[in-house]
């Protein structure tokens, strides 16, 4: 999967998590830059990508991860 | 009905769309009741509350939460919490697990040491319990607890005294002996559902030490479905039958064409054992009050014929109504629920045939139909709905079938008779009109919750809130119970009157659709009167709040001889009877013992 089929994939996700469906996310998107993203939800959005990807994220990674591109390294180091 | 919202459901999905499916469920134009659940954790609860949300949405139930600060259950509980109190919740659900186990036993601990372990962590529950009951007087939801994740002593952690799976195990049966005997606790038995979900899957440590989640996320629609699922039995919205199929449903094969020595039951071959074992699993059904029906496109005597077969273990006298023919399955199954005096979403369709079941959810919404795949699959996919989720037993849920049947021999009685009054005397009717009696508080708290269409007010009672009006002087607590020659159809109307001065209003007014038109209203109405005068009570003033289900009491009063005073544009109605007006015996029918 190339980094830019990832992101096709992940909007989909954001866009059900959020309940938005006009969100696109990319490399330098943060929780503030999308509504409702607080730190419960992002529960669900975690849980939500692992399943997408048939992943799994590290705790460390959970609690550092400091934007979507952050997330996408993780998720194209482990597909 | 949500299709994504039943058994088996997608839990990855609804975790994802929560917010879209809300929004599907609150724009559906459907009748919603409302109900306060306070949900008091001892570990995160955020996403368990709103997938609860959508459950309850589902069952017509619109949940307003309180929720505790993270870990607060006890102090909320023990010390109050002024937006709790202000809160007033109609049920409580205690979101605890084995993570708020304080102390475990240990190695060196002697036997009389893990009691007092024991004893401790009871006493504490307990204490929060009794107090919640006494300050809230409303149900109670408390989980169990689930088996640990790890076992230090290996096997022995089940049977030696040390072990966390024996004393967590020992703990549950504490509770469990404190919902022997109080009626309003419930026990959520997560330990059941984790089992279920797969323990190793659901007690993921990962999710406790990155979020305070007791269990896995992907999880928690179960848990939120196990909770939603007593919430609704709880206020009355349980299923109260089945519409059962016969071909590749109650049997194998096709019994028109296979003839009834060909077709798949008994213990010959695998799969008739497979639909023994699920006839024996729907008549299990029969003792909690659950009424079996058949809607089967055949013959009338094919179907009786697989009935009569000597491996069935449902025979022809289980059911209460037999539509065997060839008219469409919709059209029966509105039939039956007619024929039971009951709303068709009151009963569950098991059909293997998917085309069936869409045209009857189709045609009558509301009715589920589940998804029951294999043979195999059939208990499972039934099961795990929680249709008839019992909260409480009465006596009269163990005689339900009994009624039912008694009212279809009423029926053929009936036939018999040119005269309906002279039916009604042949009834040879007895009815005993009290106040609330002990013995019967679970009973009529039950009515209050599940009577729909003879009801004038429709406000629902928890039990204990019934048992405060029974105890208050300012109240006339009706509930009549009425037998014939039949049987005993049990406590089947219930009335509260509400003395203001030298006025009764009726907060409540219902009457099971078992006994309609056998003069048992105008016996209540009798008794409600002299009670009245007792009280000197000088005008009855009655209340119709229109649903979308009880259109058939709207001309109620005006048939009790009251005189309507207001009407406003919601169609809610005004009656008022004066002293003077008093008729004192309506009733020509039943021979009535009042106090």
């Amino acid at each position: 999967m190339t980094r830019k089929e990832v992101y096709k994939v992940l909007d989909k996700v954001f866009q059900d998590v959020f309940d938005d469906p006009s969100i696109h996310v990319d490399d330098d998107t943060v929780a503030d830059d999308i509504d409702g993203w607080d730190s419960l939800e992002h529960i669900n959005l975690i849980s939500a990508v692992e399943k997408k990807f048939k992943m799994r994220f590290k705790m460390k990674e959970v609690s550092t991860m400091k934007d979507v591109g952050e997330m996408v390294d993780i998720i194209l180091s482990r597909i | 009905m949500m299709k994504e919202l039943e058994y088996p459901f997608d839990a990855e999905q609804i975790l994802r769309k929560k917010k879209s499916l809300k929004r599907a469920l609150l724009d559906n134009g459907e009748k919603r009741i409302t109900k306060k659940i306070a949900i008091l954790g001892g570990s995160t609860t955020s996403d368990i509350m709103q997938v609860m949300e959508l459950f309850l949405l589902n069952y017509g139930i619109e949940p307003e939460f309180y929720q505790s600060e993270y870990n607060q259950y006890y102090q909320d509980a023990m010390f109050g919490n002024p937006e709790l109190d202000e809160f007033h919740p109609d049920i409580i659900y205690i979101h605890t697990t084995n993570r708020n186990i304080t102390t475990y036993p240990v190695l060196t601990d002697d036997a009389a040491a893990v009691d007092t372990l024991l004893d401790n962590e009871t006493t504490k529950f307990r204490t929060m319990w009794d107090n919640l009951f006494s300050k809230f007087h409303c149900p109670v939801i408390q989980n169990n607890f689930e088996m640990p994740y790890y076992r230090l002593l290996g096997n022995m952690d089940a049977s030696d005294i040390h072990g966390a799976v024996n004393f967590l195990t020992r703990l549950n049966l504490r509770f469990y002996e404190y919902a022997q005997t109080h009626e309003d606790f419930h026990i959520c038995d997560i330990n059941y559902i984790s089992a279920d979900y797969g323990l190793k899957e659901w007690s993921d440590p990962f999710f406790w030490h990155m979020y305070k989640y007791a269990m896995k996320v992907s999880a928690i629609p179960y848990l939120s479905f196990n909770v939603a699922n007593i919430i609704k039995a709880v206020f009355g919205k349980n299923k109260k039958g089945f519409v059962l199929d016969l071909d590749n449903t109650l049997w194998g094969g096709v019994i028109g064409d296979d003839g009834v020595e060909n077709i798949e039951l008994g213990p010959e071959e695998s799969e008739g054992q497979a639909y023994s074992e699920f006839q024996r699993y729907l008549k299990a059904h029969k003792q909690l009050g659950i009424l079996l029906n058949i809607d089967s496109k055949n013959d009338h005597e094919n179907a009786i014929a697989g009935l009569k077969h000597p491996d069935a273990d449902l025979k022809e006298e289980d059911f209460i109504e037999i539509r065997a023919n060839w008219d469409p399955k919709d059209r029966n199954f509105l039939d039956i629920a007619n024929s039971l005096n009951l709303l068709p979403e009151s009963l569950v369709f098991v059909d293997d045939n998917p085309a069936e079941r869409s045209i009857v959810t189709a045609q009558l919404p509301g009715v589920c139909a589940p998804e029951i795949g294999e043979v195999t699959q059939y208990v499972q996919n039934i099961d795990r709905n929680g249709f008839f989720e019992a909260v409480r037993l009465t006596k009269d849920d163990l005689r339900r079938n009994e009624m039912y049947k008694e009212n279809a021999q009423r029926n053929s009685l009936k036939a018999a008779f040119a005269d309906y009054g002279e039916y009604l005397h042949s009834l040879e009717m007895n009815a005993v009109i009290r106040t609330f009696e002990p013995v019967h508080m679970a009973r009529i708290a039950q009515l209050t919750n599940k009577s729909n269409q003879f009801n004038l007010t429709t406000r629902r009672y928890t039990q204990s809130e019934i048992e405060e009006i029974a105890a208050n002087p300012e109240y006339i607590p009706l509930a009549g119970r009425l037998s014939d020659r039949f049987g005993d159809n049990g406590v089947v109307s219930v009335v509260i009157g509400h003395v203001v001065g030298e006025e009764c209003l009726i907060d409540l007014w219902i009457m099971s659709c078992r006994v309609l038109k056998r003069d048992m209203e105008f016996a209540m109405m009798d008794t409600l009167e002299h009670r009245c005068r007792e009280k000197g009570v000088k005008r009855i003033r009655g209340f119709y709040y229109p649903t979308a289900k009880n259109n058939m009491v709207r001309e109620f009063y005006a048939l009790q001889g009251f005189t309507k005073v207001s009407e406003d544009e919601k169609g809610n109605t005004e009656w008022v009877l004066t002293e003077e007006n008093f008729k004192d015996k309506r009733n020509r029918y039943i021979n009535v013992t009042e106090d």
